[in-house]
């Protein structure tokens, strides 16, 4: 079995990458927003388990764990936030909070 | 035993300070006449076992703890009694506690807190007085010298809800700053010069040094400072403005630090450093006009004040101008004399003036009194006691000193400040006995008892209505006791003993007093017929003041009015004062206000400090009024910069 070359997988990468990225600028949807920082974060990931398997080291692996781990925590904190926001204005769009300024 | 005498008081004020709301009028008048009287009889037994020595060797020096020791500099905290010291230890504790006494009735309308407060502040200053009096150096004298201004102060806007006692509180207060900067600078000239602050270092080398005749030196310029100190705190021209002010405070405030003691410790610092100005001619000729002009021209605006308390008031300027002018011709003895004379028969006239205010309600007027004299048996003798005394009248205390004085003068050839001297005898004498006649003769108008506007008199007074009655006992027994001090105070100069007394004290001045004073040989005849014919002299201007104020104020009324009508600008001039009030208002008051209203607050402050700071504040928030637009409060907003900015710094380490 050959293994693809670095560069696929990090051309998918860069490919996850823009989607969640197009994905923060364009949705108007805080849940989907949260989403697509997840799949930026998992772009991140990949990238970086993909340069540990090139140089045959465990550290991109042991990294990854650590990104995972604050991404649950974000998730949890930041669907914590979508929700109280949410009871506040009954709306997810975030262009509707613009209060917290000056 | 010495630190005791000062230390007495100051456990009294202790006392009355932070317990006095709590323990009510006994214990805080019994801690305070006590404190007075035990350091009273200390200073009896300390002046006791002094006279118990040899003259040479009647100095007793007590060092209480090392205060400053800097390079060259050394100053203790230490405490010398000498015969002069112990002429005003005795002064001080034994009319102080006289007036402690007698305050305890005047002041007894006061509240609790309020009393106490009284009694902290006079045993406060009773404690100061004997540090200033007792002190072995400048420096202690200085502690001493600052504290009595600070009580004086306190003591004279004690009823501070009255705007006129507050102002003349803080008039006394700034009048003697301007004289103790003199003193300081004389103090730290003296330092200079001879490199110790210690009063007998200082007399001790001075005494070895030359007069300085010709010209104006070091000498005499330190001489001159200091006794621009002593016109301050002892009241003669050009800063004696603050005293008659100062008689906005109680009675027996005037009496005891107004008159008795505090005014008098700038003819004390002189006597202490007689050997110093001995040796500065020059200064002494300042310090015989200033004092005999002052002595005329407080003598001339008492003649016409209507206040009962601003006649003695002026008279206390008077006489201290007297022993101002002793100690100028060189006669230290007998200025301490008169000072220790004085002292009882001015403590006396205050008091029995506080007697009447107090019998009157408050009435300080002298055109609203009259007819006393049958209402108010004691306080009318005792009171006569003192005019009697001060007017020079001979067996009086009063006369012994004036005439020592006006002798001395003559005698050291100074004929026309004899002269000036002589006229003011004369005017003591009249305006003192203006006073008895119209306060304690004639009738008094209806409405005397009732003042006009009670709530601006003195809240001391306790009776209403046309009930007046005399001293209660407290005041009274003050009063008998400084009558008879008032006669018998004179006789210790009976053959000399006084000024022997304080020989030691003055001793280093002995080798040069009247070198300088260009002695007139015709007058210098000293001799028993002379001594006689200048005291018949002034016998004659004491019997000529009372005589002429007897016509114009008890015989004949009209003339007075007549005389004062006939020279109505004098009278007026006299009225005002010579208007000097107005005139420091104008010369130094007002422009030093406009300049700091105009120029230092409006100028200097407000536009160059604050604008300054307004500019910098100003300034910061104008370019964060521009910055905050950027704060949009829109998330995506936010995140687009962010992704820009990561974009931007990638591309540039990308392409470098």
């Amino acid at each position: 079995m050959t293994s693809a070359p670095l560069e696929q997988y990090l051309m998918l990468s860069a490919v996850l990458f823009g989607i969640g990225t197009a994905g923060v600028f364009v949705r108007r949807n805080l849940i989907t927003i949260l989403l697509s920082i997840e799949i930026m974060l998992n772009a991140v990931n990949l990238a970086f388990v993909a340069f540990g398997r090139m140089y045959g080291r465990a550290d991109g692996q042991i990294i990854v764990f650590f990104v995972m781990t604050v991404a649950a925590a974000e998730a949890a904190v930041g669907l914590a936030i979508v929700i109280s926001l949410f009871r506040h204005r009954e709306s997810l769009n975030p262009d509707s909070f613009t209060e917290l300024k000056w | 035993m010495l630190p005791l005498i000062p230390l007495l008081p100051f456990v009294g004020f202790l006392i009355n300070a932070f317990g006095g709301r709590r323990n009510g009028k006994g214990v805080a008048s019994a801690a305070a006449c006590g404190a007075m009287i035990l350091s009273f009889l200390v200073s009896l037994a300390a002046v006791w076992s002094m006279l118990g020595r040899v003259p040479d060797e009647r100095r007793v020096v007590q060092t209480v703890f090392t205060w400053v020791s800097s390079g060259s500099f050394n100053a203790d905290f230490q405490l010398a009694l000498d015969p002069l010291s112990a002429v005003m230890i005795l002064v001080v504790t034994g009319i102080g506690s006289l007036i402690h006494i007698y305050s305890t009735a005047y002041m007894h309308g006061e509240r609790d807190s309020e009393y106490a407060r009284y009694f902290s502040y006079l045993n406060l200053f009773a404690a100061f007085m004997l540090v200033l009096v007792l002190g072995a150096n400048f420096l202690v004298m200085f502690v001493g010298w600052e504290g009595v201004g600070l009580c004086s102060y306190l003591l004279i806007g004690f009823w501070f809800q009255k705007k006129s006692a507050s102002d003349a509180g803080k008039k006394a207060f700034i009048v003697n700053r301007i004289g103790d900067v003199g003193f300081i600078l004389g103090v730290l000239l003296l330092f200079t010069r001879f490199g110790t602050i210690d009063f007998q270092e200082v007399a001790h080398q001075a005494s070895m040094i030359s007069p300085e005749v010709d010209g104006f030196g070091t000498l005499s310029l330190i001489t001159l400072l200091l006794f621009v100190g002593a016109t301050g705190k002892s009241a003669q021209i050009p800063l004696y403005v603050w005293l008659p002010d100062a008689m906005e405070g109680p009675t027996p405030v005037s009496a005891l630090i107004h008159a008795a003691t505090m005014v008098t410790a700038g003819v004390y610092m002189i006597g202490r450093n007689a050997a110093l100005f001995s040796r500065a001619p020059e200064t002494l000729a300042i310090v015989a006009i200033i004092g005999a002009a002052t002595a005329l021209m407080a003598g001339t605006i008492a003649l016409v004040q209507n206040d009962i308390k601003r006649v003695l008031a002026y008279s206390t300027v008077s006489q201290l101008g007297y022993m101002f002018l002793a100690m100028g011709v060189g006669a230290s003895a007998a200025g301490i004399f008169h000072l220790y004379t004085h002292a009882f028969f001015k403590a006396l006239l205050f008091l029995g003036s506080g007697a009447v205010i107090h019998a009157l309600a408050g009435e300080q007027d002298l055109r609203k009194m009259g007819g006393l004299r049958r209402e108010l048996p004691i306080t009318y003798w005792t009171f006569l006691v003192g005019a009697i005394a001060i007017s020079g009248v001979p067996f009086f205390a009063g006369f012994y000193s004036k005439d020592e004085i006006l002798a001395k003068t003559f005698e050291s050839g100074h004929t026309v400040l004899w002269l000036v001297g002589l006229f003011t005898a004369l005017l003591t004498a009249t305006y003192m006995f203006r006073l008895v006649y119209l306060a304690f003769f004639g009738d008094r108008p209806h409405e005397a008892a009732h003042p006009q506007h009670p709530e601006e008199e003195e809240p001391a007074a306790a009776s209403h209505g046309a009930h007046v009655h005399d001293a209660p006992p407290a005041m009274a027994i003050a009063l008998i006791v400084l009558a008879i001090g008032s006669v018998v105070a004179g006789y210790v100069s009976f053959g000399g003993r006084f000024e022997h007394f304080l020989e030691p004290s003055f001793r280093g001045a002995a080798g040069a007093v009247g070198a300088g004073l260009e002695p007139d040989p015709a007058a210098g005849v000293p001799g028993r017929i002379n001594e006689l014919m200048l005291m018949g002299v002034s016998i004659a201007a004491a019997f000529a003041g009372i005589g002429l104020a007897t016509y114009l104020f008890l015989l004949n009324r009209r003339a007075a009015e007549d005389i004062a009508g006939r020279f109505g600008g004098v009278h007026r001039l006299l009225t005002n004062k010579y208007y000097v009030d107005e005139l420091y208002d104008a010369a130094i008051v007002q422009p030093i206000r406009i300049a700091s209203e105009d120029g230092l607050w409006k100028g200097v402050d407000v536009a160059f400090i604050d604008g300054a700071v307004n500019g910098v504040g100003d300034t910061v928030r104008g370019l964060s009024e521009l910055l905050r637009r950027l704060q949009t409060g829109s998330v995506r907003a936010y995140a687009a910069s962010l992704f820009v900015g990561v974009v931007v710094i990638l591309g540039y380490y990308l392409w470098k």
